[in-house]
């Protein structure tokens, strides 16, 4: 796998198909957690962590499960790994950082149910990027570039949001409409990525 | 924990009515964003995923509520998640063998119904609190509330994205150069789904401020709690 295909993995991942703004995926931290710069930041980081970690675990899981010839439980097999590595993830911050522990409490449990986790694993297995194939290498790669290309989605939009606390908004519109609006915004920019047309 | 006490018609009836209009799970709740958004860029699609939804929520909430005494609190979390996972798989292989291009079409989403927010909120919020029978009818309503979501952004976004209603073509909307390709795109699925929220909060509260106001000069009687969106509705 040459050098250049990497990089097109990575800027397929994080702009041109940006897994919020262009795949649909994570939308509920998306909106929920975006109110505050830093809390969008530690779940970013969060979900980079676990997205890179269950997409090597899980892709060598299918492995296995085609070898037993029992794919038909990959849906299962595959959330509840995501489920227990979330749970792992959380005793480790807690005992070695308490600080990051403090601020990402809350959003750890909700990573279980955020589906960019589930969705990139699946997406792993199922669609192969056509330049580069499919391989554990390729697996991680689009793990940890998939989750950057969120947290940079939820990045702007706190940023946004945060301005937004001291405008003036129609009641009506207050909270998620406006939020979605923006996000209408956000992905019209995107949008023009999909020129790129690379690999 | 027992509780053979029989259960009200209304106990039966009002989650059903509250899981369409007042707990409506994408206009309300603002649960299960990811496939409302994906799904939707027709009608049809925005249906079926309603649909497939709906069956995955009330069978989920039929087997918590039944097994709500014996599900050790502290790993209650991933008994759900296992429970709406055997049925989503169940939705997937017969979506696969039947409706093979429904399949193709919504894809991804067919599995990812499992962290669909909607069932796990269901599950935790209604079904481990409550019994079979009023757990199934939430089930049916919440799922059909989904439905309805889904297809009104689908037929919006599919009248003005492709100038069609339920893959029907409008001769006179292709004449007046009305497909406007950004409402299938990414960017117009967030703005449909953010106006709607507007119009459909807009329309209810409305409607249930006429209500509360008819029912006050019936009873003479002041109503302001049942018009409260968050909190609990005064018993009908």
């Amino acid at each position: 796998m040459s050098a250049t295909a990497i990089l097109v993995l990575i800027i397929n991942a994080i702009l041109v198909n940006n897994f919020i703004l262009s795949r649909f995926l994570g939308i509920c931290p998306f909106l929920g957690v975006s109110k505050k710069i830093d809390t969008a930041l530690g779940m970013g980081f969060a979900v980079i962590f676990v997205m890179g970690v269950a997409s090597v675990i899980t892709y060598a899981l299918n492995l296995l499960l085609i070898k037993a010839n029992i794919l038909y439980l990959q849906t299962i097999i595959f959330i509840l790994v995501i489920a227990s590595l979330i749970q792992l993830v959380e005793i480790i911050i807690r005992r070695f950082s308490p600080g990051l522990y403090a601020a990402l409490g809350v959003y750890l449990p909700l990573i279980t149910t955020n589906c960019a986790v589930l969705g990139v694993a699946i997406m792993n297995v199922t669609l192969p990027v056509p330049s580069v194939g499919s391989g554990l290498l390729v697996a991680f790669i689009n793990g940890i570039s998939s989750g950057i290309g969120f947290t940079i989605a939820i990045l702007i939009l706190a940023g946004i949001r945060e301005k937004l606390q001291t405008a003036d908004i129609p009641k009506i519109f207050q909270g998620f409409p406006i939020t979605l609006l923006i996000a209408s915004i956000m992905a019209m920019g995107f949008a023009a990525f999909s020129g790129f047309n690379i690999g | 924990m027992k509780n053979n006490k029989k259960l009200t018609a209304n106990e039966i009836v009002s989650p059903l009515k509250d899981g369409i209009i007042k707990n409506n799970p994408v206009f309300r709740l603002v649960l299960g964003t990811c496939p409302t958004l994906a799904v939707t860029t027709s009608a049809i699609n925005g249906l079926s995923m309603g649909l497939a939804v709906t069956f995955v929520l009330t069978c989920a909430n039929i087997i918590v509520s039944m097994l709500r005494n014996f599900i050790p609190r502290k790993v209650r979390i991933p008994c759900y998640i296992l429970i709406i996972s055997t049925f989503s798989t169940v939705v997937d292989m017969v979506m696969k063998k039947f409706i093979p291009s429904l399949h193709d079409s919504l894809g991804l989403f067919i599995p990812l119904i499992v962290v669909n927010c909607v069932l796990l909120a269901r599950a935790e919020g209604f079904a481990s609190l409550n019994r079979v029978l009023p757990s199934a009818m939430d089930g049916i309503g919440i799922g059909l509330g989904f439905t309805l979501a889904l297809t009104l952004i689908g037929i919006v976004r599919e009248f003005f994205g492709a100038g069609a209603i339920f893959g029907y073509s409008i001769e006179a909307l292709s004449r007046a150069e009305l497909p406007m390709t950004i409402f299938i795109l990414p960017a117009g699925g967030f703005m449909v789904f953010g106006l709607l929220i507007v119009a459909f909060n807009l329309v209810v509260d409305k409607a249930n401020g006429y209500f509360a106001k008819k029912k006050a000069a019936k009873k003479t009687m002041p109503a302001e709690n049942q018009i409260n969106i968050e909190g609990e509705e005064v018993v009908l």
